[in-house]
């Protein structure tokens, strides 16, 4: 397994006081804290940091992580220490600072054992007492925004944290097909009962959690529940009032373009977004596209130039001296 | 790989709700975190009382974020609420999530 450099992970120096050590992880931890950070990767980032500063507020793992790692460089293959630290003990220090099972990496549970409570949790469930739910779990799932519109079937691969027979936390890489319900729109989550971490001593499986992200489409782009197109357009159909094609997620529709001034014009097709209780709407902005002008086209912008009376910059002008 | 089954997932929105008990369970807290949550404005219920109280699928979503951020950022509830409130004005704004 690779060494983990916990202080690079944090941006500190090696002798960093507690003080430095926390205001390094409270700043990181607001930047990267995955249910505000946008980064793709933030997930895996505030998980690493989580770690190391749980280690390194601990003055007793810090120290056997100094003594053991001193000769180790980030990224280096490590070879865990006879015996091990794991006398330093991990405890389940109540809500404020929880750690969960399988959290961490095998690096730390190498150095330190397995994170939740010192004892072994098949000593409990020998004498029948201990039970315990099994963690819900949070993931992210991308789907094209056309599954939002139909709702679809979606293959998802997640690591499960599961209790080993050796009473050691290990994941799982579980497979599941499921079933997008239609209407979903990004941000909302859905809930899969019983798909979470099972549970230990015959407890409950915990439910599992997924964010719902869209995939960017090349020409629709959604809103909560509206969708927004933009729609190029020519001028003569802009001047004309021609009706013209427009894409929806449900198939191209016949589009008549108001006359009057051109420019941007944003046209509302009701209930034409994402399906709902109350469906969302359709937002077409019409962008006139002026084609070069050559040849044929060229003689008659010309004669156009010559006929026009309109003054396109009459609105502005009495307001620029 | 064998293909695994289907499973049916449902949307945590306005059509769902859950009670105080639910609540706590899946956001792995006691039931006295969840009504500090309620008196600090982080999540809604709609009835009069904790035993007839309902929580919207979507404020199961907010109490859960919440949970999270008062334990990895050491904020207060106050400030939780803020914090969500903000981020869904900005989540809003930009359009996508």
């Amino acid at each position: 397994m690779e060494f983990k450099d916990y202080y690079k992970i944090l941006g500190v120096e090696r002798g960093a006081s507690a003080d430095e050590l926390k205001r390094a992880y409270r700043k990181l931890a607001r930047q990267y804290h995955p249910d505000v950070s946008k980064a793709a990767d933030a997930e895996a980032r505030f998980k690493e940091m989580k770690e190391a500063y749980e280690v390194l507020k601990d003055p007793e793992k810090r120290a056997a992580y100094d003594q053991y790692g001193k000769d180790w460089q980030s990224g280096q293959d490590f070879r865990p220490p006879p015996g091990d630290a794991r006398g330093f003990g991990n405890r389940d220090s109540g809500f404020g600072e929880r750690v969960d099972p399988g959290e961490f990496s095998e690096f730390f549970e190498a150095m330190f054992g397995r994170a939740r409570g010192g004892g072994d949790p098949r000593a409990h469930a020998g004498r029948g007492a201990f039970r315990a739910a099994g963690q819900p779990i949070d993931a992210r799932i991308r789907i094209p925004l056309t599954d939002a519109y139909h709702g679809a079937t979606r293959q998802l691969s997640l690591d499960i944290p599961r209790l080993g027979d050796d009473g050691r936390m290990r994941t799982e890489r579980r497979s599941l097909n499921v079933k997008i319900p239609r209407g979903v729109t990004a941000g909302q989550r859905i809930r899969l009962e019983g798909q979470g971490a099972p549970g230990i001593g015959g407890g409950a499986a915990g439910d599992l959690f997924l964010q719902v992200e869209f995939e960017p489409h090349p020409v629709f782009r959604a809103q909560g529940r509206d969708i927004h197109v933009r729609l190029p357009i020519a001028p003569w159909e802009a001047a004309l009032g021609r009706t013209v094609q427009a894409p929806t997620l449900g198939g191209w529709v016949e589009l008549k373009i108001p006359t009057g001034p051109a420019g941007r014009k944003s046209l509302r097709l009701k209930g034409r977004g994402l399906p709902g209780k109350v469906a969302g709407d359709q937002f077409v902005e019409l962008e006139v596209v002026v084609p070069s002008a050559s040849g044929a086209a060229r003689s008659l912008y010309e004669q156009l130039e010559k006929d026009s009376s309109i003054d396109v910059r009459a609105d502005i002008k009495d307001l620029v001296k | 790989m064998t293909s695994p089954r289907s499973i049916e997932a449902v949307l945590l929105d306005e059509d769902l709700t859950f009670t105080l008990v639910e609540i706590s369970e899946m956001c792995e807290v006691p039931e006295t975190v969840v009504l500090e949550m309620v008196h600090e404005g982080v999540v809604d219920p709609i009835g009069p009382s904790p035993a007839e109280w309902r929580f919207h699928g979507e404020a199961l979503t907010r109490a859960r974020r919440a949970v999270r951020l008062v334990r990895d950022l050491e904020l207060n509830w106050a400030g939780t609420a803020l914090v969500l409130d903000l981020l869904d004005e900005l989540e809003r704004r930009s359009g996508a999530v």
